[in-house]
């Protein structure tokens, strides 16, 4: 019962007008000014990928033919020609970069996930990790250069391998310990209460399980050293030959690829070559978006779009799971 | 009679080898003395005998230790980096808490069942086949997963589709195929860590009946949270407790005996505050 | 480790189980470690990167010292080399795409988690936002000399013309230039601020939302005055990740800045950056070349290094913060 009236607040009624909506009062304007001026902005940001993949298309497709696998690129007042030697040059090199990365890397994760997860050693092997996947592309080509070309005393085919697979070791670490993680620790349990070794558990269950991340990470490896020029520029240099040319396969020297074939006949001021250049890269991005499928049809759940991003969202939300020791 | 022996093939003559003989009735001897997760205590003083082709049953609130105690059984706490473990623990007459021992070899003679069903990422033949593998066995490996389903009742639901993936089965499916698997290599003795309590009743009482038909061959000891399973299933029943009045956390067990005498006349009071319900 | 032995129990006949045989106890150390070899790897890996460039740069260093971060000219043929150009082109460019593509980022991460779109196209949008990274550096490179080139630079011309007084636009764009080049690094750092954006703005707690939007705010109000400030530290470290990743980037800036050694602020005029420099020189470069070459290299990778390891230390940083 309130005995003071003096001490009573004056309360305004309500009146329907200021429930109403208003576009016109000035909150209700900046807000509808803000959101028209983000659905802009989001579009904007697309319009690049579409501007990207519509001229692929369109000046790309002008010299798709068969041609391209089997002819070798015009030098420069030639005309036609393809550049089958380069996507040999870009299998080969990007293969060896698998070789070398995929199971140190795999090897690496195992221990940071399963075996010594939270020692000094993970922790330190996890930041140089996390620290190479920012190493500027050049200068994994700088170290190559440095490591191999001057060792071996030419360019080839390796050095270049070897400088792609630097790019590509941090990704498959940081992916594959991923995976491994993900395995279900009651799975694990079953596994060494079956009796097996630790090293058992991890190559008949672990592994296994995790397998469809760890494809994931090495694909994305793989579509990230695809489309490498830079380490390339002068690891491998270019060549206008095949790689098994005059009956023999010769490696340790200077290599075609893809990426360095985009970048050389872009500067050129021939129409050839542009043409070209548009047509493989129409190849190298198709190869790409390729990758991507093949990954989410291996992939058990849906991991977006295969790319750096989603290195670099495990970079940050692997830090969530500090909890667990049991 | 606590003898090891060396190589993997031969036996030396020399020292007594074991055999079923030695051991009438008691298949394992616990004799704990104290259990440590880093420096909390988790269990203390505490003998449990499980005899053979029985069914033995640890049952008590939570936090008592139960689990804890048939984990060391086959030295699953040793994946826990902070544990440790005083005392003996007595396989058919070898302690095998020593330290010469391979825990991975005490752990294939020991099949342990969890309490999440836990089936390998591959197919249903491939899981029940799996420690039939890894021991390495060369007889007619269809035969003995054929056996090993229809023993653990799942065989029938599961002939056709051999092939699917363990994880795609139901929950109470799951577990029979974790059994199957886990008896698969005949182990003497079977560990279950409250093997259906993420089930629903009627896989449970699937289970329940599986267990009795099981210990016919098989030595099982059961950790549950369920009274009744006690009384249904097992022999002889351990009561874990933790000094709940005192606010204590360490448990130790307070009665050990057959099961109609530990239900129908406890000994001890904590036993019988328990069985009535006043505490869980 | 002791040498263990083997129990061997003979109970039950069935019983088909074998104690592990000394070859798998074998395996089982010897792979451990080897992976522990492998881990070990890595942390050497990173250090022969650090030794290798910089005992190629050591010579250079010596030769010319600190003047070689001032110096203004690079010619090889009179053996003068200096980086300040092209220092000043990478940090101008990385500024320039962190502000546009920075803005764009966090824009579309707003986009994507404050509801402004039903889930199913919400994840088509951020499958379309992480396609932009999929496509090669070399690739941006081509669109932009052909396509992105030609449609800025009348709209370029008519600002350079009425404006030319401000700095910025004193220039006309005769083709490459800052411009471009600033213009598709944002592009290409645009899907890394934005999800690292996203994720520190799907951490905000449901009940932070809540508060503001019970509190009676617009969207915009709640979104500026509670979720950007709550999110701030998280998009502060993807904005310094935007900046790593485009202080390292190659390819495009080699085909799109120009080429040209000098400081300007003109947006339309040709610059230089780092790893454009090393990209175009070395392939031609003689012996002193080279060596002044891995100098510039060595600054390059301790640049990227600082930046990256600080938006690293700022995202494990602000994850801890998040709470429960």
């Amino acid at each position: 019962m309130n005995q003071s009236s003096a001490a009573r607040v004056e309360r305004e009624e309500v009146t329907l007008t200021e429930l109403q909506k208003n576009v016109w009062e000035p909150r209700s304007l900046f807000n509808g000014f803000l959101n028209i001026l983000t659905w802009i902005m989001a579009l904007l940001a697309c319009l690049p990928l579409f501007s990207v993949l519509v001229m692929l298309i369109i000046r790309g497709s002008r010299r798709l033919s068969w041609s391209i696998f089997t002819e070798l690129p015009p030098t420069a007042f030639e005309m036609g020609g393809g550049f089958g030697n380069a996507i040999v040059g870009t299998l080969v090199m990007v293969g060896v970069g698998m070789f070398l990365s995929v199971p140190f890397g795999i090897l690496a994760a195992v221990f940071l996930a399963e075996l010594g997860p939270d020692s000094k050693i993970a922790a330190t092997a996890r930041f140089c990790a996390k620290t190479l996947t920012g190493l500027p592309s050049i200068l994994a080509g700088v170290f190559a250069y440095a490591a191999v070309v001057l060792l071996t005393g030419t360019y080839s085919a390796p050095a270049g391998g070897i400088a792609l697979s630097l790019l590509m070791v941090p990704t498959v670490i940081l992916t594959a310990e991923e995976a491994m993680k993900m395995v279900p620790r009651i799975m694990k349990d079953a596994a060494h209460g079956i009796g097996c070794t630790h090293t058992q558990v991890i190559t008949k269950v672990i592994i296994p399980t995790a397998m469809p991340g760890i494809i994931t990470g090495v694909i994305l490896a793989v579509a990230r050293a695809a489309g490498e020029t830079a380490p390339l520029l002068f690891t491998a240099l270019f060549s206008e030959y095949w790689l098994f040319q005059g009956g023999h396969v010769g490696v340790m020297q200077p290599t075609a690829s893809l990426a360095v074939l985009i970048y050389n006949f872009s500067g050129m001021p021939y129409e050839n070559q542009i043409e070209l250049a548009w047509t493989a890269s129409l190849f190298l991005v198709f190869m790409v978006l390729v990758l991507n499928l093949v990954s989410r049809a291996i992939g058990q759940r849906d991991t977006g779009v295969v790319t750096m991003v989603m290195v670099i969202r495990k970079m940050i939300t692997s830090k969530k799971d500090q909890g667990e020791s049991k | 009679m606590t003898t090891t022996l060396e190589g993997s093939s031969t036996m030396e003559t020399g020292g007594t080898v074991p055999t079923e003989a030695d051991f009438p009735q008691t298949a394992i001897q616990c004799r704990i003395q104290e259990l440590f997760y880093g420096d909390f205590l988790a269990v203390r003083n505490s003998e449990v005998n499980i005899r053979k082709q029985q069914i033995t049953a640890f049952i008590g609130p939570s936090g008592c230790g139960k689990s804890t105690v048939l984990r060391c059984i086959n030295r699953m706490n040793d994946l826990i980096r902070t544990f440790r473990f005083k005392g003996e623990l007595l396989f058919q007459g070898i302690n095998i808490y020593d330290s010469s021992i391979d825990p991975v070899a005490v752990r294939r003679h020991i099949g342990m069942v969890f309490q999440q069903p836990n089936p390998f990422s591959m197919s249903i033949y491939d899981n029940v086949a799996f420690g039939l593998r890894l021991n390495r066995f060369k007889g007619k490996l269809a035969e003995k997963v054929e056996h090993s389903l229809q023993r653990a009742g799942l065989w029938n639901e599961v002939k056709d589709k051999l092939k699917n993936n363990g994880l795609s089965l139901s929950g109470g499916q799951q577990q029979r195929l974790c059994i199957a698997r886990a008896i698969a290599t005949e182990p003497s003795v079977l560990l279950m860590d409250e093997p259906c309590s993420a089930l629903d009743p009627i896989a449970t009482r699937i289970i329940e009946e599986l267990m009795l038909e099981l210990k016919e061959k098989y030595t099982i000891a059961i950790v549950t949270h369920n009274m009744q399973q006690a009384t249904r299933v097992a022999d002889e029943t351990a009561f874990f407790s933790v000094d709940i009045y005192k606010g204590g956390r360490t448990g130790y067990l307070v009665e050990f005996g057959p099961t109609d005498q530990v239900f129908s006349d406890p000994q001890e009071d904590l036993t019988k505050q328990y069985i009535s319900g006043e505490f869980s | 480790m002791a040498r263990r032995q083997f129990v061997r129990v003979v109970f039950s006949g069935d019983s088909v189980s074998v104690p592990p045989s000394k070859w798998e106890v074998f395996c089982d150390q010897a792979f451990r470690g080897f992976t522990w070899a492998c881990t070990l790897g890595i942390i050497l890996l990173l250090f022969y990167v650090l030794y290798e460039i910089g005992k190629k740069a050591v010579p250079a260093m010596g030769e010319h010292g600190l003047s070689f971060l001032i110096t203004q000219s690079w010619d090889a043929n009179k053996g003068e080399f200096g980086i300040l150009p092209q220092i000043w082109g990478t940090l101008y460019s990385s500024f320039l795409a962190l502000l546009i593509g920075g803005t764009f980022g966090v824009t579309v991460a707003i986009f994507l988690t404050q509801d402004f779109m039903p889930a199913p196209l919400q994840a088509v949008f951020k499958n379309i936002i992480e396609l932009l990274a999929a496509i090669p550096s070399v690739v941006y490179g081509l669109w932009g000399i052909f396509v992105l080139i030609p449609l800025i630079r009348p709209f370029c011309e008519w600002i350079h013309t009425h404006l030319s007084w401000i700095p910025f636009f004193s220039t006309s764009l005769a083709g490459p230039g800052m411009l471009p080049a600033a213009l598709v690094l944002a592009i290409m750092i645009l899907p890394t601020v934005a999800a690292v954006s996203q994720d520190s703005l799907l951490a905000i707690p449901y009940k932070v939302k809540e508060a503001a939007y019970g509190m009676g705010t617009t969207r915009w109000e709640a979104i500026l005055k509670v979720m950007l400030p709550t999110a701030s530290h998280g998009i502060f470290g993807a904005l310094v990740l935007g900046l790593g990743r485009a202080l390292g980037e190659t390819m495009a800036l080699a085909m799109l800045v120009g080429n040209s050694n000098q400081i300007t602020l003109s947006l339309f005029s040709p610059a230089n950056t780092l790893a454009a420099l090393l990209a175009l020189n070395f392939p031609e470069a003689g012996k002193v070349e080279t060596q002044a070459l891995m100098y510039a290299a060595i600054m390059l990778l301790l640049i990227t290094l600082v930046v990256n390891v600080i938006g690293q230390a700022i995202i494990t940083l602000t994850s801890k913060h998040r709470g429960v």
